[in-house]
């Protein structure tokens, strides 16, 4: 039985792990291989670094911090944001990372998913979708935008019809963020998740509105989601990544419990 | 036996090495990465890890002059230890771009049937068939982290140590004398996966 994913999420910024709101306020949390190896200690199925810096400082820095990170940390590691081409990807796999996760760029160019599918398989290709609910009209069915960089640009894809076409071509996976929920820790959008998850064939990872190990039973049961992810309620240790398993493990979830470290 | 076990890990291509190279460091082998014959002097292993597809592989194999001084490495009884595609490849063929493989252990690649979701990503649960020093300290159903769309199905039922579900039960697991595969990742399960590197890189210095 395929266990449900807990993944804690990185944000980098030159070389650094970082927190703030909404992008800005940034502070200072430490060393991402030295917290990706604490977390992958504490059980965490998977490490996802977002990138966040600026395009013109970033070439080099995340690589190193992927190569540290794969040095000690045995689990996989999915790096996002600002990966372009085949040949980025290329560098960020070579330094240790398993998966790549496309955004903005896929948005731009879908195509750029099927040539690295092409050349990495569909299992190395993430897409994520920054998602946010649209008004509903009375009667009318529920639809969500796909919105780019980081939520700053609002796009005419409807979600559910994106997610559906970047698996087509090539995906081999979803990261799927509600923007109206991240941050808020009010819940994950299960119905958001819910909808992508029943139309496509790949697994799907919640994202944004984690306040709780409630909200992660949620997302599975709920959502369908096949993982989730959160990011400020682990670093911020208002619960470790133990605390999350044992509530889905009580809830009937099948998860890995961490074991003993070989002598 | 004298000093560390000496691993040589093919880099045959795309292939993450980082991990692998750095998991069985971990375990306290002494690890070489092998890109031709040349690299293979020496050593005591070899592991063929692996991420891709079959038919690529197998060129890239034959384009660095790998494939036949790997083949000749298992006929002989040295130890290999295949990972994912790795341990795919050393079956007769795959259902993966119809590929022609090593032979090394009878037996075709094939397509997970029934699976819920393709490619099968994530933890998944390892029912051990058969006790073998491979899987010592591994307890049963204990989960390791898969990436595969493909598994062989081995013609020689003997060789099986475990098995895994996702839709229908595969193969998770072999050992055939010196010969390893497993279809897991142990260089990315965590403390299960360096348990099974270094109970290889024990059976290893056992049997020099």
């Amino acid at each position: 039985m395929l266990a449900r994913r807990v993944i804690p999420c990185l944000d980098v910024d030159k070389g650094r792990v970082v927190k703030g709101t909404k992008f800005l306020n940034l502070t200072d949390e430490g060393d991402p291989a030295e917290l990706a190896e604490r977390y992958a200690h504490e059980g965490a199925d998977e490490i996802v670094f977002l990138d966040i810096t600026a395009a013109h400082e970033r070439r080099g820095t995340m690589l190193e911090v992927v190569r540290r990170t794969a040095s000690r940390a045995f689990v996989p590691l999915t790096v996002g944001g600002g990966v372009r081409s085949v040949d980025e990807m290329r560098d960020v796999l070579r330094a240790g990372a398993d998966k790549v996760s496309f955004n903005t760029a896929a948005v731009a160019a879908p195509e750029l998913l099927t040539a690295c599918a092409e050349r990495f398989g569909s299992q190395a290709v993430v897409c994520a979708i920054d998602a946010r609910r649209l008004p509903r009209e009375d009667g009318a069915e529920q639809h969500w935008e796909v919105v780019t960089h980081g939520g700053r640009r609002t796009t005419d894809l409807d979600a559910i019809e994106w997610a559906m076409k970047a698996v087509s071509m090539g995906a081999g996976e979803l990261l799927v963020t509600s923007m109206d929920r991240d941050g808020t820790r009010s819940g994950f959008d299960t119905e958001l998740l819910a909808q992508i998850a029943t139309r496509v064939r790949v697994p799907v990872i919640a994202s944004g509105g984690a306040a709780g190990p409630a909200d992660f039973i949620t997302a599975v049961r709920d959502g369908k989601a096949d993982a989730v992810l959160a990011a400020s309620i682990f670093h911020r240790r208002m619960f470790s990544i133990a605390d999350v398993k044992a509530a889905m493990a009580g809830a009937g979830l099948p998860v890995r419990i961490a074991q003993e470290p070989v002598a | 036996m004298s000093g560390a076990v000496k691993v040589a890990v093919l880099d045959y291509g795309a292939a993450n090495m980082v991990s692998i190279t750095k998991a069985l460091a971990a375990v306290g082998a002494e690890v070489s990465v092998a890109e031709n014959a040349a690299g293979l002097a020496g050593v005591d292993a070899i592991v063929v890890p692996g991420v891709g597809a079959a038919a690529s592989a197998m060129a890239h194999l034959s384009e660095r002059g790998l494939r036949d001084p790997l083949l000749d490495w298992g006929r002989s009884g040295r130890p290999i230890l295949g990972i994912c595609l790795g341990f795919q490849i050393m079956f007769e063929s795959s259902d993966e771009g119809d590929a022609e493989t090593l032979g090394l252990l009878p037996g075709r690649t094939v397509g997970l049937v029934d699976a819920p979701t393709l490619p099968h990503i994530g933890w998944n649960s390892v029912n051990v068939v058969r006790q073998h020093p491979l899987l010592d300290g591994v307890p049963d159903g204990a989960y390791f982290y898969f990436v595969h769309s493909f598994a062989p199905v081995p013609a020689d039922e003997s060789v099986v140590l475990a098995r895994t579900t996702h839709g229908r039960p595969f193969v998770s697991a072999v050992a055939k004398g010196q010969l390893y595969g497993v279809q897991f990742h142990p260089e990315k399960s965590s403390e299960a996966g360096l348990q099974v590197l270094s109970n290889f890189i024990g059976l290893v210095g056992g049997a020099v």
